[in-house]
């Protein structure tokens, strides 16, 4: 009897995952091996798939079509990342450790700056468009204002400046996100600790840097993951504001836009599958290593720390 | 621990992937083979007499011109079923960025509708090559086109024309009179004139003297480059020498042309760089502007939003008389599809299409779009007829990037938007344009003698 019911199969474990594991294999593993698959394919002149192995891997490294675009993609986009890396999460620490400390307006604050994280990438870039023309825009206004009128540029337009304005853009419309997550962990932290620092003679900085700052340790390691994940998979902002072809000079070209282009074509360009592929599963590795890095060496020191 | 799991699941299955894309026999049977692109058109199984009075027969045409609709529903259609009482047709058209995608697997489907709408070169050749298309060649009135007109719907050897070419667009300057009255400008002719007029411009200060941004790049080479170009590489003789290898970008005429585009960086309004193409129209029909590059397509636009009379002026030459060149780029067409069940009719609808009727109904009812006919056609808007008019002084040419020169990588019509808006802005010399376009090329194009 007891060797019958311990033999009998948990199906309703199998029931319950099913759901879950069905879509997530239908449609993320799924296409994302055999995006994988493609990338190890070229289309022929018959238009049949043929095995090349990593020859699209080769030209994407060597060739001097390829090489260049995704070296500078690759370089603008650690540019992009580090813009978010070091703005975007500072001001968002920054601004959460002024909303969980007493103050008025807190709730209204707290609001408004998560706004534009709900905005589409669309209407900012339309509206960060108008503000920073040179034609219409109040930019050059506000800084002629301030006697400032001649430190204006065509910022989005610039060469030097276009990746960096674009970059800041979207930190403006992304702050909300680790200024959430740091909230969150802050108040999450108990008062005790904090009044024993205050009886012990602490100031507000130092309470900040040696009692606050290691207990939200693990968040920092999140909102920085996250940051990198989303950076490397960016896109839509680029898109919206400069095109497919990323311009001027391919100044603002990141990995999604290299992607979008090669994949789908632009204008008269056809679209390459097999070689979208192969830039999609340098992404995918790009992104990987990260998470590995993440997990391997910040999320476990994080846990020692914490306790 | 589970994290690890989870890492160690990836890299296998990973692996498997790698292993079994290896194990994949070559080719991959994943698509079926495509028919023969030879294959003539189907033929109907009962004789082609006259359809039985009272039987009617309806014609599909697949578009991507939407905002046409009302101007075929109302205008195109109704004067072709006077005609052909026994013919019906429906005007059944696509959002254009969609359009190329949705006709493909409607045809692979074997849903498309009778007439297909071509755009210009590759794309309607790799539809004709995969046996979609029919061929025209003895469609009866495709007499009425010249070789140039056919260009962009037949195959590279011009041995078979498989659309019926339907319109074209002609680049040129826009100016406004009123700005041109009140400083007492005559428009220019040459390149020394049209520097003259600028500089005047310029002087008085009230005007922007050439309306157009850099940031969107297609203008700087499309309303740029191959709007002023021509001139230089004298039309179609420059463009079939690239073709047959006997031209290079890096050749005179091409750096010249990129010399003039980065003179026009003093004229262009402050912060160009990030002006973008709607940007470049409002301001020149809010009367801020005095030139405008760009091409006949603006027509009805413009007409509709600027308050001031309009002028247009061609492409400025080096010395008054030269030979003048215009970029008169074909655009649309339309061809049948090979599995209609109905080929008479739609080789009927397809002639009358052809014909000077339709040039003259169509060319009225969308001014800026003009009929590829060889009967000159009365267009009623004066600015239409004007720009159409250069064609009678003007040799025509297209852009020289879409012909068989944007078939390879890197892609020769998206490197043309890059360098020539570099170039306008200044961090590229037209030099250095000019090798980054031919190394380009040089990559993948194999001349054809």
């Amino acid at each position: 009897m007891i060797t019958s019911k311990s033999r009998a199969f948990p199906w309703h474990i199998v029931v319950f995952l099913a759901p879950a594991a069905i879509v997530y294999t239908l449609f993320m593993t799924y296409p994302l091996l055999d995006s994988l698959r493609l990338s190890f394919f070229a289309i022929g002149p018959d238009n049949r798939e043929y095995f090349v192995g990593l020859h699209n891997y080769f030209l994407l490294f060597t060739d001097s079509t390829y090489a260049p675009r995704f070296v500078g993609a690759l370089k603008n986009n650690v540019v992009f990342f580090l813009v978010h890396m070091l703005v975007q999460n500072t001001i968002g620490l920054i601004l959460a450790a002024l909303l969980s400390s007493e103050g008025w307006g807190r709730k209204f604050y707290r609001t408004i700056l998560f706004m534009p994280t709900v905005l589409s990438y669309v209407i900012i870039g339309f509206i960060w468009n108008l503000i920073l023309s040179p034609l219409w825009g109040v930019t050059e206004s506000i800084l002629k204002a301030i006697r400032l009128g001649a430190l204006f540029r065509p910022w989005l337009g610039l060469e030097s400046t276009a990746l960096v304005t674009i970059s800041l853009i979207s930190v403006w419309q992304f702050v909300g996100i680790p200024m959430v997550l740091f909230y969150a962990a802050l108040i999450g932290i108990p008062e005790e600790l904090v009044e024993a620092a205050r009886v012990d003679g602490a100031t507000g900085w130092q309470i900040f840097w040696r009692v606050k700052f290691p207990l939200i340790l693990p968040t920092v390691g999140i909102v920085g993951i996250l940051t990198f994940v989303g950076n490397f998979n960016a896109f839509d902002l680029i898109y919206t504001i400069k095109g497919a072809l990323a311009g001027p000079n391919f100044a603002t070209d990141i990995m999604g836009t290299l992607f979008y282009r090669t994949f789908f074509g632009q204008q008269l360009q056809l679209g390459n599958p097999t070689m979208g592929a192969t830039i999609a599963a340098m992404m995918f590795l790009i992104i990987l290593s990260g998470v590995l890095i993440y997990m391997f060496l910040w999320q476990r020191r994080i846990q020692t720390i914490e306790m | 621990m589970r994290s690890k799991v989870w890492i160690l699941a990836t890299v296998v299955s990973a692996l498997a992937i790698l292993l079994s894309a290896c194990a994949k026999p070559t080719p991959a049977p994943t698509q079926p083979p495509a028919p023969q692109p030879t294959q003539p058109p189907a033929q109907p199984t009962q004789p082609p007499a006259q359809p039985p009075a009272g039987e009617k027969v309806t014609l599909i045409i697949e578009s991507w011109r939407n905002d046409d609709l009302p101007i075929w529903q109302d205008v195109i259609i109704p004067a072709f079923e006077k005609k052909y009482p026994n013919i019906h047709v429906i005007f059944s058209p696509t959002a254009p960025a969609d359009y190329n995608g949705v006709l493909n697997s409607k045809l692979e489907a074997g849903t498309a509708g009778d007439l297909i709408t071509c755009r210009p070169f590759d794309a309607s050749l790799k539809l004709y090559e995969k046996g979609y298309l029919a061929p025209l060649n003895d469609l009866p009135g495709m007499e009425n086109f010249t070789d140039f007109a056919k260009t962009a719907w037949s195959t590279d050897d011009m041995s078979v024309t498989f659309c019926v070419p339907m319109a074209s667009v002609i680049h040129g300057f826009f100016y406004n009179k009123e700005a041109f009255d009140k400083l007492g400008l005559q428009e220019p002719v040459t390149w020394d004139e049209f520097y003259q007029v600028l500089d005047k411009i310029k002087a008085d200060g009230t005007y922007i003297p050439l309306v157009m941004g850099t940031a969107d790049m297609w203008e700087a080479a499309t309303m740029g480059f191959q709007n002023i170009g021509p001139n230089y590489w004298k039309g179609e003789e420059g463009r079939l020498a690239l073709i047959r290898g006997e031209a290079k970008f890096t050749d005179e005429p091409y750096i010249k042309t990129w010399q003039q585009l980065a003179r026009w960086r003093d004229y262009l309004p402050p912060g160009f760089e990030s002006v973008k193409y709607p940007d470049a129209q409002a301001l020149f029909t809010l009367g801020k502007g005095a030139i405008y590059p760009t091409g006949s397509w603006e027509i009805a636009l413009f007409e509709k939003q600027a308050s001031f009379p309009l002028g247009i002026f061609k492409p400025p030459v080096e010395k008054a008389g030269d030979q003048c060149y215009i970029s008169d780029h074909v655009d649309i067409a339309l061809g049948m599809n090979a599995a209609t069940k109905h080929p008479e009719e739609a080789r009927i609808f397809l002639s009358w299409v052809a014909s000077a009727e339709f040039a003259d109904l169509y060319g009225n009812a969308l001014p800026g779009f003009f009929p590829l006919h060889s009967t000159p056609v009365e267009l009623k808007d004066p600015l239409a007829q004007e720009f159409v008019s250069w064609r009678n002084e003007c040799k025509s040419t297209i852009r020289n990037s879409y012909h068989i020169l944007s078939r390879g990588e890197p892609n020769l019509e998206n490197e043309l938007w890059r360098v020539s808006a570099a170039v306008i802005n200044g961090t590229m010399t037209p030099e250095q344009a000019a090798q980054e376009i031919q190394a380009g090329l040089d990559k993948w194009y194999k001349p054809r003698p």
